[in-house]
């Protein structure tokens, strides 16, 4: 029998703030245990949140770039349980009025995984969105041997929630998602999204059914997801499992399970039985939001998102779709390619050097394309001396190479290594004028109808040029002098 | 100097002989002490006091600031920097606030030095003192009750003489009530009015720190001081803080006082009555026109604030888990265990009883029934306020139905204890600012039991609540009198 999958995830964003959501400490990752703590992050008697406006600001600039609906105004509420990691023993977040509703994330081939993207089920799939709210992190405990430490500088750190509807097909599509995700968040510049420091995680819900029955089968819950390949091993493990329970004739029971990376298999933690019941309520503590300041602030924030820019490569610069995803895949480097392209005689010459030279330049310099030594515009010189015949292509790799190790402008290496081509007719005539009368024999073979001797005559040019005679036009103008018998020694 | 009579001064003829030089701060702390030293020991007012801090301040005062140099005894629930702040619960046993609340910052900036802790009903929640873990305050008009609650050890210290001012907070009465049954001023400001920064939390949109004090005079100084927006709570207004002080003029001339006749009820004491009545009757001679007017969701309010209070409270007392500070269980074996001890043996049973009920009606499946139901039946009491205050100014009635009772006479009847603040409830669920002042004395077993008037007043409006009060004030001379 064939089975379906469905998965729906709840990726947790680390926004990109300075101070945390209810308090001004900083948001730092790697200070020492507790450095950013105050009476309110540590749930000291007495002390009271107050709202992060530019948490807010990010959250519906996401809410923006994922086409959701921004409620007009939203609350805050506290999640009630107990663990030693929430200072207050609740969690400020947001119940049934969270700030963005609906929208979704369009999903881009090269987000699939590698290995997949020859096999997309669904090309250019959108993964509808069910809400974006906001809500405060937990501390992190340190298990020891006979103790645990709670280190609270996470705590209270703006955390975002993005839910999905539970319209993903495949372990590979939740892939996608959370790359395609990852790159909008980027270019929001909401969340540096660092899965390592744990600024991106996610919890996926997995069910499958057999096909041809209408309702999903038993929602299995994975927890704290904390990198894209561990959440593809993960659902793809679920969905074998799961196939295999139901093949075997049992029945699934809705519960949370763990992923554990070493053994690669997820682990049981409870059932819906044990499921927590949180009594959400309104925080007193905090006013509603209305939203419509924020909108505007937002909107004038908006980025170009990713499809808009490929779409605007392929028709700009005209570079391929493939190139242009490739490019704008990477802020950095499309925003590297633009700066070189602009202002460059044949901007498409430009899209290959960048995704070649370049790219390979910098990652073998151990780099990443912001620490590019090479600045775009100096990139476009070297291109537009090679378009203009200044030097030949493979003068050109010698030049980029010197550039990119000693920052030099391409003009001044062609100058310095004396590269540059020689074009110039009347120079060139002369030169050629010196070569016909210094070799009469292979002139004259030549006017006897051998075509042999007009490349060692070129290479004589050449030569006397120290090889920076252009070989194009000097084939000319020999190819027109001998033909014409108009030789210095001629008739 | 002869300081007999100082422990008798209002805050501000104690400021008008500190600016004169006839008294140094120094002074004023030492004779405190003393009277502290004679006379706490039967009331029990204090949990600790810091006197040594107190003289350095003392010393340091600058007497030209507004409340420069007067010591102000603070309720165990406010935090003062490096001093306990244990909520009277033994689970905040160890507990040292590393910061001061808004208001002792503003205080403090004003020049007045906080000094000692005030008993109150364990995470004031209470209405006469008794569930405090430390132990009892008594009144100092009868050592036999109770002085109310939950902020009585700083209505019986003002009462007792043992401070000059001091601050409680108000969820459900605990300013007035205390204010009412041991013969002082009580002002609860409106919701917003004074930061709950550093107040720690029992109900969250009813909580408000306010002052107690010998005159309405001196309550207006110390609203005037501690009022205003803080960047540290959200639910501060930022609306004008106007002199309070310079607006007691003492004319109320054509100003309108609403009887709520939801409020003289049957059950209500026939000395607290009659003592009200006179009140209202005695306004009528200063000029003012008493109107009847209804509030007709009064009935409500006590089982509405039971189940937002409780709510609220039962998340804001979770931080209490022995994790980070305050008590903390031994012999525990695993998380749950560890909080579960933590908690029984931290909380006494006032306290449990709530968290318990709020926990209820939080829960999946009744939490429309009770938590969202009381929410609506609280916005139709905010509404009978705002009705009631297009036609009058303030409102006029009982602080509390009776005069003190008995210690031991609720205590095994929390039902009976929770209608002790049927006529304060209500205006926390609105939000409306109150006072209580002394208007008269009721004689039970030979002794005079002080009775509260209480007047209430639109929100923001504290300036317009206390010129009423204020005109009564000085036209009686009730609140001159002290026990013995």
């Amino acid at each position: 029998m064939k089975y379906l999958t469905t998965i729906g995830l709840e990726v947790h964003v680390q926004l990109k703030t300075r101070s945390k959501m209810f308090c001004a400490c900083a948001v730092e990752y790697g200070a020492g245990p507790n450095a950013h703590t105050c009476p309110t992050c540590l749930g000291l008697p007495g002390a009271l949140p107050v709202m992060n406006q530019h948490a807010l600001e990010l959250t519906t600039l996401t809410g923006l770039m994922l086409d959701c609906a921004i409620a007009p105004y939203c609350k805050f509420d506290r999640k009630n349980y107990f663990y030693p990691d929430m200072p207050k023993n609740y969690q400020i977040s947001q119940y049934d009025l969270p700030i963005c509703v609906g929208g979704a994330v369009p999903l881009h081939d090269l987000a699939y995984p590698k290995d997949a993207q020859k096999s997309i089920a669904t090309p250019d799939k959108k993964v509808g969105l069910v809400r974006i709210h906001l809500e405060e992190d937990v501390a992190k405990s340190f298990h020891y041997d006979t103790s645990t430490g709670v280190d609270f500088n996470r705590a209270g750190t703006p955390l975002m929630e993005i839910v999905t509807e539970p319209e993903i097909g495949s372990p590979e599509e939740a892939f996608a998602f959370l790359s395609s995700l990852r790159q909008i968040l980027l270019y929001g510049g909401v969340s540096d999204a660092d899965m390592e420091k744990g600024q991106l995680r996610c919890d996926c819900n997995v069910s499958v059914r057999p096909e041809g029955q209408a309702e999903f089968g038993s929602k299995i819950e994975i927890k704290n997801m904390n990198t894209v390949s561990g959440v593809r091993k993960a659902l793809a493990y679920e969905v074998q499992r799961q196939t295999a329970e139901l093949e075997g004739g049992r029945k699934l029971q809705q519960e949370t399970r763990r992923w554990d990376d070493a053994s690669a298999q997820t682990f049981l933690m409870r059932t819906k039985e044990n499921a927590h019941d949180y009594r959400y309520f309104p925080d007193p503590d905090l006013m509603p939001v209305r939203t419509e300041t924020l909108v505007t602030t937002a909107r004038a924030g908006m980025p170009e998102l990713p499809s808009a820019k490929r779409a605007r490569f392929v028709d700009q610069y005209g570079v391929s779709g493939y190139d242009a995803a490739v490019l704008a895949d990477d802020q950095d480097l499309s925003a590297y390619f633009e700066a070189a392209a602009a202002k460059a005689a044949k901007p498409k010459a430009i899209v290959n050097w960048v995704l070649n030279d370049l790219l390979s330049a910098v990652s073998s310099a151990g780099k990443g394309m912001r620490e590019c030594p090479l600045p775009p515009q100096a990139l476009t010189e070297l291109v537009d001396l090679i378009d203009a015949g200044k030097i030949s292509g493979k003068q050109g790799k010698e030049v980029f190479a010197e550039m990119f190790g000693s920052g030099k402008g391409a003009a001044t290496i062609v100058k310095e290594k004396g590269l540059e081509q020689l074009s110039d007719t009347g120079t060139l005539e002369a030169l050629v004028d010196q070569v016909i009368a210094a070799n009469p024999k292979p002139v004259a073979d030549f006017k006897a109808g051998n075509p042999a001797p007009l490349n060692f005559l070129k290479g004589q040019v050449m030569k006397l040029s120290k090889g920076q005679a252009n070989p194009v036009v000097t084939s000319e103008i020999l190819q027109r002098k001998l033909t014409a018998g108009e030789g210095p020694g001629g008739v | 100097m002869d300081t007999a009579d100082l422990p008798f001064l209002t805050v501000t003829e104690l400021q008008r002989r500190l600016r004169a030089r006839e008294l140094t701060p120094r002074e004023v702390v030492d004779t405190l002490a003393a009277r502290i030293e004679a006379v706490d020991p039967a009331i029990h007012a204090y949990l600790s006091t810091d006197l040594d801090q107190a003289r350095r301040d003392a010393d340091a005062a600058d007497v030209s600031l507004p409340l420069g140099g007067v010591p102000i005894a603070i309720k165990d629930v406010i935090s003062v920097a490096g001093q306990p702040c244990g909520c009277a619960s033994h689970i905040l046993d160890g507990y040292v606030a590393p910061y001061d609340a808004t208001c002792i910052a503003r205080l403090r900036a004003a020049g007045a030095i906080p000094f000692g802790r005030l008993n109150m009903d364990e995470f004031a929640m209470g209405s006469s003192t008794e569930n405090s873990s430390k132990g009892a305050t008594l009144n100092p008009w009868d050592t036999t009750r109770v002085p109310g609650g939950s902020s009585g050890g700083s209505a019986a210290s003002v009462a007792a003489r043992t401070a000059f001012a001091s601050l409680g907070t108000d969820t459900g009465g605990s300013i007035r009530q205390p204010a009412a049954l041991c013969g002082v001023v009580g002002l609860k400001p409106s919701y917003g009015r004074i930061s709950r920064y550093g107040l720690v939390a029992f109900a969250s949109s009813l909580d408000q720190v306010g002052p107690f004090t010998k005159t309405v005079e001196d309550a207006a100084r110390l609203l005037g001081v501690m009022s205003g927006l803080d960047p540290h709570d959200s639910t501060t207004l930022d609306a004008p803080v106007p002199d309070y002080a310079a607006l007691l003029t003492g004319d109320i001339k054509g100003l309108k006082l609403g009887l709520p006749k939801e409020y003289f009820i049957s059950g209500i004491d026939p000395q607290v009555e009659a003592a009200v009545r006179a009140a209202v009757d005695h306004y009528t001679k200063l000029g003012a026109e008493i109107v009847e007017v209804s509030l007709p969701h009064t009935e409500y309010a006590v089982a509405v604030y039971y189940i937002v209070a409780t709510a609220e409270a039962s998340a804001n007392l979770a931080r209490f888990d022995g994790v980070r500070y305050g008590h903390r269980a031994r012999d525990t074996s695993g998380l749950l265990d560890f909080y579960g001890k933590t908690r029984a043996e931290g909380f006494g049973p006032e306290v449990k009883r709530r968290i318990i009920l709020g926990t209820y009606v939080l829960s999946s499946g009744y939490h429309d029934a009770y938590y969202l139901q009381a929410q609506k039946v609280r916005t139709l009491i905010r509404k009978d306020f705002e009705d009631a205050f297009q036609t009058v100014d303030a409102l006029i009635c009982p602080t509390s139905p009776v005069p003190a009772f008995k210690l031991g006479e609720h205590t095994q009847n929390p039902l009976a204890m929770y209608l002790q603040d049927i006529f304060t409830i209500a205006a926390n669920l609105a939000g409306v600012c109150g006072v209580s002042l002394p208007c008269g004395f009721a004689q039970v077993d030979g002794k005079d039991l002080p009775i509260g008037l209480q007047l209430l007043g639109p929100s923001f409006d504290e300036a317009r609540l206390l010129q009423i009060a204020h005109a009564y004030e000085q036209t009686t001379d009730w609140h001159t009198r002290r026990p013995s």
